[in-house]
Formats: structure tokens, sequence, C-alpha cells
């Protein structure tokens, strides 16, 4: 049958692709756009490597259709840093050693942005539950929410200047 | 999974069940799509059509009704914890729906879908069954109302006809003094399948009596419970040490769960005592 034409929005531009009822946007970040940023552990939504935030919700990029991409906005790890300057998050997970393999890292950058994004002071417990869909075999998690909190104080502090 | 399955988009829940009609048994209808997706990946479904449902307005939104909460079937989990008026008003269905997986799954995972997914330990079911929700299902015959512990029929099967998918649920608001709550028991502590669920809806009067309850257990039978004996442990008391021994005895005498890797059946017949009395609490 024919493939759909699917016109979308990533990371502020626009984007038209072909797909398959059958794939994921996963599959199309990664191989039909050559979006490589997001990365696929899993394939069944249990390890959040995958993780893009579509229309202001994170969601897993595995468990959503290419084809349901039309019309959407879609932000994904190759967005964050802006040209060279990168997000608070990334810096500080540079900084804090919370990284690793990195598989497990554009995943847990994108979550974490959208938690600050709702709550820009939480705690240690919020960011842990928050980040309990992002799996992460190399850290032992504790680097991951260290800097996820001190990139939430100095988002707070860059605020009120 | 198959490359040639087609996908549509109906516009309205009459369409979608025409669909689901005239593909007789071979089309899936795709909400949050954190199931579908998964079990046509592995195999286990291979639809030939895919309905998305979430073009529909009934199907995609919360409405706040004189008598109660319209929720439509595919709103997503995410999007119901959010909604303030819901979440003050029926906590024990955000108890639950706030479980359901991860954060990402919960951005695109819905109540409908869990329900209709009918797994025995689908966490947003208890507290709705004990918050006395009603599932409005569309089918070829038209709409119908039933209540939401109708249709789970087994792991995996509802009882919906051919043709038929649900549309919203219907939460009649609760009598002043009212509580709702869902807890469950899983081996983690977060990203995992429930191994007892409870959800308890009760209602006090001025002297702190407890006047009405319902109770309903995930997890530990081959479909969610409705207790009714669990609930009458704790109409007429003050819902104190007594009353909480008898609605434990009254889950855990309920259960006729599985032995599986999670948790042994001896386990989740004790537990289900447990996670009652303190969903109670």
């Amino acid at each position: 049958m024919a493939k759909h034409h699917v016109t979308t929005k990533i990371n502020g531009e626009a984007v038209e692709f072909l797909c398959d009822t059958n794939q994921s946007l996963l599959d199309v970040l990664r191989n039909e756009l050559d979006m490589t940023g997001t990365k696929e552990g899993c394939a069944t939504g249990d390890c959040g490597a995958c993780t893009v935030n579509l229309d202001g919700a994170v969601v897993c990029s595995c468990l959503v259709l290419g084809v349901e991409a039309q019309g959407k906005s879609i932000e994904t790890i190759e967005g964050m840093a802006q040209g060279d300057h990168l997000h608070p998050l990334q810096q500080k997970f540079l900084e804090h050693a919370a990284l690793q393999c990195g598989i497990c890292t554009p995943g847990v950058l994108v979550a974490a942005k959208a938690l600050l994004e709702r709550n820009p002071d939480p705690t240690e417990e919020e960011v842990r539950y928050w980040l309990a869909g992002n799996l992460c075999r190399c850290t032992g998690y504790n680097k991951i929410v260290e800097a996820v909190l001190d990139a939430a104080r100095e988002m707070r502090g860059a605020s009120h200047a | 999974m198959t490359t040639g399955v087609r996908f549509e988009s109906p516009g309205t829940a009459q369409e979608a069940a025409k669909l689901l009609a005239q593909a007789q048994g071979g089309a899936r209808i795709l909400a949050g799509g954190t199931d579908l997706l998964v079990q046509m990946r592995s195999g286990r479904l291979q639809p030939e059509l895919i309905v998305n449902v979430k073009g529909i307005d009934e199907i995609m939104t919360v409405r706040q009704e004189p008598d109660g909460f319209r929720v439509g079937a595919a709103v997503p989990c995410m999007s119901l914890v959010n909604h303030e008026a819901f979440s003050s008003a029926f906590p024990g269905v955000i108890d639950g729906a706030n479980l359901v997986g991860s954060v990402q799954v919960r951005g695109r995972a819905s109540m409908g879908g869990n329900l209709c997914n009918a797994s025995p330990a689908a966490d947003s079911v208890p507290a709705m069954i004990a918050a006395g929700a009603l599932a409005a299902i569309e089918g070829p015959e038209g709409r119908r109302e039933v209540p939401v512990e109708e249709v789970p029929a087994g792991p995996g099967k509802t009882s919906l006809k051919p043709g038929e998918l649900l549309v919203s649920f219907f939460f009649p608001n609760l009598p002043a003094c009212s509580g709702t709550a869902y807890l469950r028991f899983t081996p983690r502590t977060e990203m995992d399948i429930a191994v007892v669920g409870a959800g308890v809806c009760l209602t006090l009067d001025e002297k702190g009596i407890c006047t009405d309850a319902k109770v309903s257990l995930g997890a530990v039978a081959e479909r969610v419970l409705v207790v009714p004996e669990a609930a009458q442990a704790l109409v007429g008391t003050p819902v104190d040490e007594a009353a909480l021994d008898k609605l434990a005895a009254a889950a855990s005498q309920a259960a006729r769960p599985i032995d599986d890797k999670r948790g042994t059946k001896v386990f989740r017949i004790k537990l289900a005592g447990v996670i009652a009395r303190r969903a109670a609490l």
C-alpha cells in the first residue's frame, strides 16, 4: 500500500517524510531523517532511551507511529542546545560526569528538561520518580540526579538575574 | 509487523464503529498505542487496519458536567493528572492513572486503553470501579453505558461486542465527605506491574461513620474484582481497627490470584488484605 506523506515540525523547523503505517517515530527520526540523537534501547517503551517531546508531552518515540506525527510539534535532543550554546542541563551533565556510554543520555535530558519546565524546583524524590522511565546501565543514577538538581538551581538563579 | 497495515483516522465514534465492523475482527483501535504497538511488534496482534481515535473530540476531552465528569477514553493519563478539577474530585482515580508505566508512557497511555487491554493488573481500573464510573460504548446498535466493572472479561478480553469501541467514562459526582484512593504493591518502586492493587471509595457522615463504600481489587484474579463483603465491613462503622481487620479478611478471601515471578499465590492473597486496608485508610 502507499506510504503516508507526513508534514510535521521538528525542533521548530517544518519537516516532511514518507513512512509505512508500521514505522515508529523513532524509526523515522533515525532512519528517514538521519536524526540519530534519539536512541533505541528496547523498542517496547520500557527504557526511555527514545524519549522525545511531542506537543509538550514527553513520550517514547518507539511507541508513536510515524504517521501520528502529522501536524504535531516534536522536540528532540538535537534541538536542546542553541547552536554551540549548551542547555544548562547538558552543561551540568558534563560537569557532574552524569554520563558514561551516553546511550540513555539524550532520553534523560529530554525528560529532565520537561520536568524543569513543569517544576523548576523539584525535590530529589520528584526527580527520581520523573526519571523512572529512563534506565541507565552505567552511572547508577546518582550523578544524573545531582546534575538535574544543579541545573535546576542554576536555571532558578538565572531567572532571578 | 506486516507492512500492508492500513491506517484510518475517523472523525466520529460512529465512523470508527463502522470501520471496526467492516473489518470483521481485523482492526484494532489506536489510542495511546502503548499496548498496541508493543503487541504488534511481538506478533501477538496482527491487525489489517489500525483505527486511530485521537481525532474524535469526545474520545479526547475531559468535560465537567453538572452531574459529574465525562472523560474521553483516549485522554492520556498525564493530561488527566494535569486536570485540576478532576484531580481534586477523584484523587484515587488519579493515584491509579499516575502509576501506569512511566512519565513517557503516561504521555500517551489512556485509561480506556488500560481498561480494554484487560490486563488483570491494570492500575487505572480498580479506583475507577470504586468511584462508580460508567463506560460509554459505541457500536453497530448505537450507544450504551455500563458500569466499568462489566467491561473486562478475562486476561486480554473484554465484553465489547464486534464493532464496538469504548468512547468515554462518566464519573458521577461523589456525595460530600467521600474519598477515593488506589494503592498497589510492586516488587520494584516503579515501572512495574502490580502484584496486588486496591481501589477504595468511601463516604462518611458528619459523625465520621461510614455510610457507603466500594472496594475493588486488581491483579488477584483473572479480571479485576469488586468485593462487596469488604465494602460492607466498613459501612456503619467509624472505619476503626476492627472494621479494617474485617475489610482485610474479606479482601484476602476474595482474592484468587496466580503464582508468578512477581508474587506467589500465598503472598498475593495476604497482600490483598494489607493493601486494601491501607487504601481504606
